[in-house]
């Protein structure tokens, strides 16, 4: 059987004058398209064509409030399923996969009932309308999912196939039951114009026991034709029905049903009900007469209604590859020359071929949205059901589906987050595809940013941890906001752009004679580590803590250290240096002789390597001035330092 | 697929290119008008102008973002021969409170003879670097080595490709499998002088791009060319928009240690579309490379998109009509499937399933 073929859909944009060129650009959950002119030949050659920009989307039904639910819902079932232990054999396993089926599809339900509650409640017509078609997909959707349950994963056989068809079309037929509420309510059920119908349905959907009550209502009334009734009555209680759990044997089981369809054949062939004509309509349902049946179209409603029902009465003990044959001769017989097989009509047909990559293409092109398919085809998948050798693709077609399903999930502002497990669980395309996704996620607040951050990290994906952080990082330090680009570059372990912050920092201070964001600085820790400037700006800062808590001992030794240990970087080191005058001026000696004769040197080798420099073409008069006074006067204080310090240290204490 | 949104762009030219930044937050519009527009996407969705400014001397032919690691940066090109970079720079309170921002130009490209008809940045993990082609068939690669001070860019490769360029494409590969690598088009028309894209791999030792394929069953101008997306294959998809959309599979041979020069490459057709049935002159990758855009002398764009079995597909087309711009653009259609006569008044099934299970 061949694939649906759909037509590529032509969506028209306005204000685009017709043959017109059109550009376009590719946004995360849209396209842009605008009127332009291709040929870059030269200054354009007419005038304005409206400078419109449109947004072009796909219906995207993620952006429904109440679909939202079923993506959500069915994602918790979703990672429920990928969990389930792969070692014990999938036999065992069908009781769980068939819960795991009822599970999708109440989620389904309930989401249809809220969406025709909406589609009931409102006032606007246009939205009554759209939920009102939503609701019609998701019963299809439900419909044909029903069925792959029933067919593929109970995969029941000969015997209990027919009951769980019975069950399903019997779910998907509630005309019946709305009659009968009608007909029962009323004053005089017998009376009522619905009455027969009712009971027909009951039958056609094999409710023999509701249409025996509901037949004794009419028999009490007509108490001249009580043995027909009576006959009917019997008749209908004694159909056979298959009893999976019981001892009797499928065998066995036919050999009785065949009896009673003889049985019933004789009292049909005997007139037995010939002067009523809706007993007789049902004698020859009973018996599977093609004709009756047909013109039972539209109680029926649909050709599968027709097919099971024709099994029911015909053939109880269809087995699974003996299905196919009955529905397409159904189906032929049930549309006439009016109707059209529809792309469901295609889909249920290929179910009842057992031709899973079929149902599966055909939904996938048929339907705008890949939630069913993905799922479904997952499902399939877990219970073994798809094999992949068929497939000349590398990867397979559930991951395929899976990722173009989640694809969709990543451009909304909170669903994003439930496709990272759908990727998760694609082992073969999944990481490359998140990869490249969740660089796009909109790191609009910090937050936000550190929950992408925190599932990149989880996943080791380092290149996008290192990337989300620079960005970050840019974004504040061109706002200026330097402790917050300072932690995203620790973050990133990015040590060049900690060095490029720390000099800011140091340039900051050397400005402003302050430090800003100082509880970052001072809580680095071993992130210290990253680049040379950030240790420096960190030891540095700990210096001037040293100072403040009056701790000169300690702060004049880690000064020291900062220039001898090179640390700090040498056009620091005049800073540094005036930094250590007020400790050189103090009453106490701090630096030790030792130390003062480092410090001396220290100076020495900073001011010979000013002198080689490039005498100063550059630097006005002033500052030469200022900074030869500065040397002379750094010189005074470490001979003074000295000289104290010899003293001291000379010194025997009585 | 509808219309969402019509935004008024106010341009007193044609628009020659729109582009989105990284994040699908801010976008860019340039147009004959010689000046560029940036966008910014407000929460309620709507876009607000926040910059407009002159940029060039002659009509802008495109514009395209950095990638936000470097801050906001700006690159567009232009038929007055030059190319120019653009940073944001923060403004004043009274400007954020306004939503403006300012532009300023950090450098400008003169090198070109002619029009500069395309310009894009490399992958991020090459650094801040772009590259232009001109129709003097000269593609040039530039580099802002310190990228804090985008004031300094030097032109780092100066390739002639002999015929007059059209547009160029990186290969956003960042596989350390693959060496760099662009592709640039040429919309020369004489079909005698061979292939129309060429393959440029750059090369660690030489330190240099050299030519490693021309794809010789090209022979009619190129107007436009795009890799997709990487996604760890170890082959590439470039895309090329020519007489017809052409999507190319080149497939890296097996390099021997010893062998010096660019990779050999396995070139495939993957596939070849004419619905327009003229002349393509633009084709891009969504960003998860799973649909191709065209755009043709038809007047319509075309989406394209492969199943799992690598079967392509034409899967929508977008057509100007004329119509007048209404205020309502357009309703969703939900979702598009024939259900039918088959499915039975939803209103009942509701009722009876929910009596029924």
């Amino acid at each position: 059987m061949e694939e649906v073929d759909v037509n590529p859909t032509v969506t028209n944009i306005p204000a685009i004058r017709h043959g017109k060129h059109m550009g376009f650009a590719w946004g995360p959950e849209d396209i842009l398209v605008y009127e332009t002119q291709f040929k870059a030949s030269g200054p354009s050659l007419s005038g304005p064509g409206g400078s419109f920009i449109h947004k072009v989307r796909k219906d995207e039904d993620i952006h429904s409030p109440i679909l939202r639910k079923l993506f959500n819902e069915s994602h918790h079932i979703f990672v429920g399923l990928q969990t389930i232990k792969e070692d014990v054999p999938s036999k065992s396993k069908k009781p769980q996969f068939v819960s795991i089926s009822r599970n999708y599809r109440s989620v389904i339900r309930a989401c249809m009932e809220e969406l025709q509650q909406v589609a009931v409640s409102t006032k606007d017509t246009e939205m009554a309308t759209q939920y009102g078609n939503q609701v019609s997909i998701l019963l299809a959707i439900e419909l044909i999912w029903n069925l792959c349950e029933v067919l593929f994963i109970d995969a029941a056989p000969a015997g209990s196939l027919l009951l769980h068809l019975l069950d399903w079309v019997r779910l998907h037929n509630a005309d019946a039951d709305e009659k009968a509420k009608d007909v029962l309510q009323s004053d005089s059920p017998a009376e009522h114009h619905h009455y027969w119908d009712v009971v027909v349905s009951y039958v056609l959907q094999g409710r023999l026991e509701e249409a025996r009550q509901m037949l004794a209502k009419q028999a009490t009334r007509q108490p001249a034709s009580r043995n027909m009734y009576k006959l009917m009555d019997g008749l209908l209680s004694k159909m056979p029905f298959y009893n999976p759990g019981g001892t009797q044997t499928l065998t066995e089981f036919d050999v009785k049903w065949r009896n009673w369809h003889e049985e019933v054949d004789r009292y049909l062939k005997d007139n037995s009900f010939s002067s009523n004509y809706h007993l007789e309509l049902i004698c020859k349902i009973l018996v599977g007469d093609e004709d009756a049946l047909l013109e039972q179209k539209e109680l029926l409603s649909t050709w599968y209604h027709f097919l099971i029902t024709r099994l029911l009465y015909c053939h109880p003990t269809v087995k699974p590859i003996e299905l196919h044959y009955y529905a397409q001769s159904c189906l032929t017989m049930f549309l006439d020359s009016r109707s059209v097989q529809e792309p469901l009509d295609s889909i249920l047909l290929a179910a009842f071929e057992f031709d899973i990559y079929l149902v599966i293409k055909d939904c996938s092109i048929v339907l705008n949205n890949w939630w069913f398919v993905a799922h479904l085809t997952d499902l399939l998948d877990h219970c073994k059901l798809l094999h992949s050798h068929n497939l000349n693709f590398g990867s397979n077609m559930r991951e395929f589906l899976l990722i173009e399903y989640a694809s969709g999930l990543f451009t909304h502002h909170s669903l994003w987050q439930c496709a990272v497990d759908y990727f998760d669980h694609c082992p073969e395309l999944g990481r490359a595809c998140l990869e490249l996704q969740i660089e796009r996620v909109p790191l609009d607040t910090e937050r936000k940013a550190l929950k992408v951050l925190r599932i990149c990290e989880d996943r080791q994906m380092s290149e996008q941890v290192r990337s989300i952080c620079k960005i970050m990082a840019m974004r504040a330090l061109r706002n200026n906001r330097l402790g917050s680009a300072l932690s995203w570059s620790i973050r990133a372990k990015d040590a060049a752009f900690a060095t490029l912050i720390s000099e800011r920092f140091l340039q900051d201070y050397c400005t402003k004679g302050t430090f800003s964001d100082l509880d970052l600085i001072d809580n680095l820790g071993p992130a210290m580590l990253l680049s040379d400037r950030l240790t420096f700006l960190g030891k540095y800062r700990e210096f001037h803590k040293l100072y403040g808590e009056k701790r000169f001992k300690e702060a004049a030794k880690l000064l020291l250290s900062l220039m001898t240990a090179k640390i700090a970087p040498r056009s620091f080191w005049m800073t540094l240096l005036t930094d250590a005058l007020p400790l050189l001026e103090q009453k106490e000696v701090i630096f030790s002789a030792d130390q003062t004769y480092e410090l001396m040197y220290c100076l020495e080798e900073l001011t010979s390597s000013l002198d080689t420099a490039a005498p100063g073409a550059d630097s006005p008069m002033q500052e030469q001035d200022v900074e030869q006074t500065k040397v002379e006067l750094l010189r005074l204080s470490l001979a003074r330092n000295l000289a104290m310090a010899i003293v001291k240290e000379g010194t025997v204490d009585t | 697929m509808f219309v969402a949104r019509s935004i008024a762009a106010d341009h007193k030219d044609l628009i020659h290119d729109v582009s989105y930044d990284f994040h699908g937050r801010r976008m860019a519009t340039c147009s004959s008008d010689q000046s560029v527009k940036v966008w910014d996407k407000r929460e309620n969705g709507e876009w607000q102008c926040t910059a407009s400014w002159k940029t060039h001397s002659g009509s802008v032919w495109r514009v395209t973002w950095a990638h936000p690691e470097f801050g906001q940066v700006l690159a567009s090109c232009s038929f007055d021969r030059t190319a120019a970079v653009w940073e944001e720079i923060v403004g004043e309170s009274n400007d954020k409170q306004r939503g403006l921002s300012h532009w300023i130009k950090r450098t400008t490209l003169v090198d070109s003879r002619t029009s500069v008809t395309d310009v894009k940045f490399a992958p991020k993990h090459m650094g801040l670097m772009l590259a232009t082609c001109s129709a003097d068939g000269v593609v040039r690669i530039y580099e802002a080595p310190d990228v804090m001070n985008l004031s300094q860019w030097s032109l780092q490769h100066e390739i002639s490709c002999k015929l007059s360029c059209s547009c160029i494409s990186w290969n956003p590969s960042s596989s350390r499998a693959h060496p760099p690598m662009f592709a640039v088009g040429s919309d020369d028309s004489n079909v005698a002088y061979g292939g129309k894209v060429q393959i440029y791999e750059y090369n660690e030792n030489t330190r240099k791009y050299s030519k490693a394929e021309t794809l010789m069953t090209v022979t009619d101008a190129v107007h436009d060319i795009a890799f997709a997306p990487n996604l760890g294959r170890s082959f590439h998809v470039l895309a090329i928009a020519t007489k017809d959309v052409r999507i190319f599979k080149l497939v890296p041979l097996r390099k021997e240690s010893t062998a010096a020069g660019p990779t050999k490459f396995e070139v495939q057709i993957v596939a070849q579309f004419d619905n327009h049935n003229s002349q393509v002159w633009r084709v891009s990758w969504n960003i998860t490379s799973t649909l191709l855009a065209s755009s043709g002398d038809d007047g319509c764009v075309r989406l394209w998109k492969a199943n799992y079995m690598e079967n392509w597909k034409c899967t929508g087309i977008l057509k100007g009509d004329g119509s007048p711009l209404t205020g309502s653009s357009g309703q969703p259609s939900a979702m598009n499937m024939v259900v039918g006569s088959s499915v039975q008044n939803s209103q009942n099934i509701l009722n009876g399933m929910s009596a029924g299970s």
